[in-house]
């Protein structure tokens, strides 16, 4: 299994509430979709490392809803529900979703994921989410802030993307 | 994270909303240097580079020396790092649950 050379690249510009996300994946679209909206699929990698997802509601159809509990482990009783809706969900090319975390209520970004058919069983995912403000940005950047930062100036170059 | 930090934060991410502060920032990235040195690439006044740069040293992401009729610029290397630490840790947690979804997408085509 050689699938762990594709890059995740993450685009911010500081001052804007716009963030994306692209990585391609070995497989092809139709089953990069299935692992996004089915609850068993989507329940072994959504979520944040070292914690576990429980699956409460998931029916992702254009008007459907979702809600997930972060649930934690080795006796760490922290747990995070996050909740939305499906506002459109066209098979194998777009999901757009409203994504909401039960902590920071009403802070709701607008998530777009386009499944990009790239040929020979390859797909490129762009997930696009749009905060409600540069703070709730800010605030989503932060979280799970808790481990070692690396310190690299090179680091400078994905800060200021438009130079 | 302690409040004034934060407030920290907030003004260097504000800050960094200008495309000018931006490509001051890039260009001190290279190396201290002077005010006359960095508005050279721009087509606007000593007044408006110095505003800019007045901007970027309240939000703690430039200092300036003290001594001297030139008084260059350096970068505050900590106070970048602060903030490109944000978003290391935001694409570290977006990479390791990518690579799960490729264990994932794996054993989809191993089990149709």
């Amino acid at each position: 299994m050689n699938t762990t050379d594709n890059p995740t690249t993450i685009t911010t510009e500081p001052g804007t509430p716009f963030l994306e996300i692209v990585r391609e994946f070995d497989a092809a679209p139709a089953l990069v979709f299935r692992a996004h909206v089915e609850p068993d699929l989507v329940a072994q990698w959504l979520g944040p490392r070292n914690r576990g997802t429980r699956i409460e509601e998931f029916d992702a159809r254009s008007g459907g809803r979702y809600r997930y509990v972060n649930t934690g482990r080795d006796g760490d009783s922290f747990e995070a529900h996050f909740r939305g809706v499906f506002h459109t969900v066209e098979p194998n090319e777009l999901i757009i979703q409203t994504f909401e975390w039960e902590g920071a209520p009403n802070e709701v970004a607008l998530e777009t994921h386009r499944f990009e058919d790239l040929g020979n069983g390859r797909t490129r995912l762009t997930s696009h989410s749009v905060f409600p403000s540069v703070q709730a940005l800010e605030g989503a950047l932060a979280n799970g802030m808790s481990y070692g930062i690396n310190d690299s100036m090179d680091r400078l170059a994905e800060l200021l993307p438009t130079l | 994270m302690g409040e004034a930090a934060a407030d920290q934060l907030d003004r260097a991410f504000s800050a960094l909303g200008d495309p000018v502060r931006r490509q001051l920032v890039a260009r001190l990235s290279r190396g201290p240097a002077t005010v006359n040195e960095l508005a050279e690439p721009f087509p606007i006044t000593l007044q408006a580079i110095s505003r800019h740069l007045q901007v970027l040293e309240a939000a703690g992401l430039i200092t300036r020396s003290r001594n001297g009729q030139q008084r260059p610029c350096h970068l505050d290397a900590a106070a970048l790092e602060r903030l490109t630490g944000w978003i290391d840790t935001y694409r570290l947690e977006a990479e390791r649950r990518y690579r799960r979804l490729d264990a994932v997408l794996e054993s989809m085509k191993e089990n149709p």
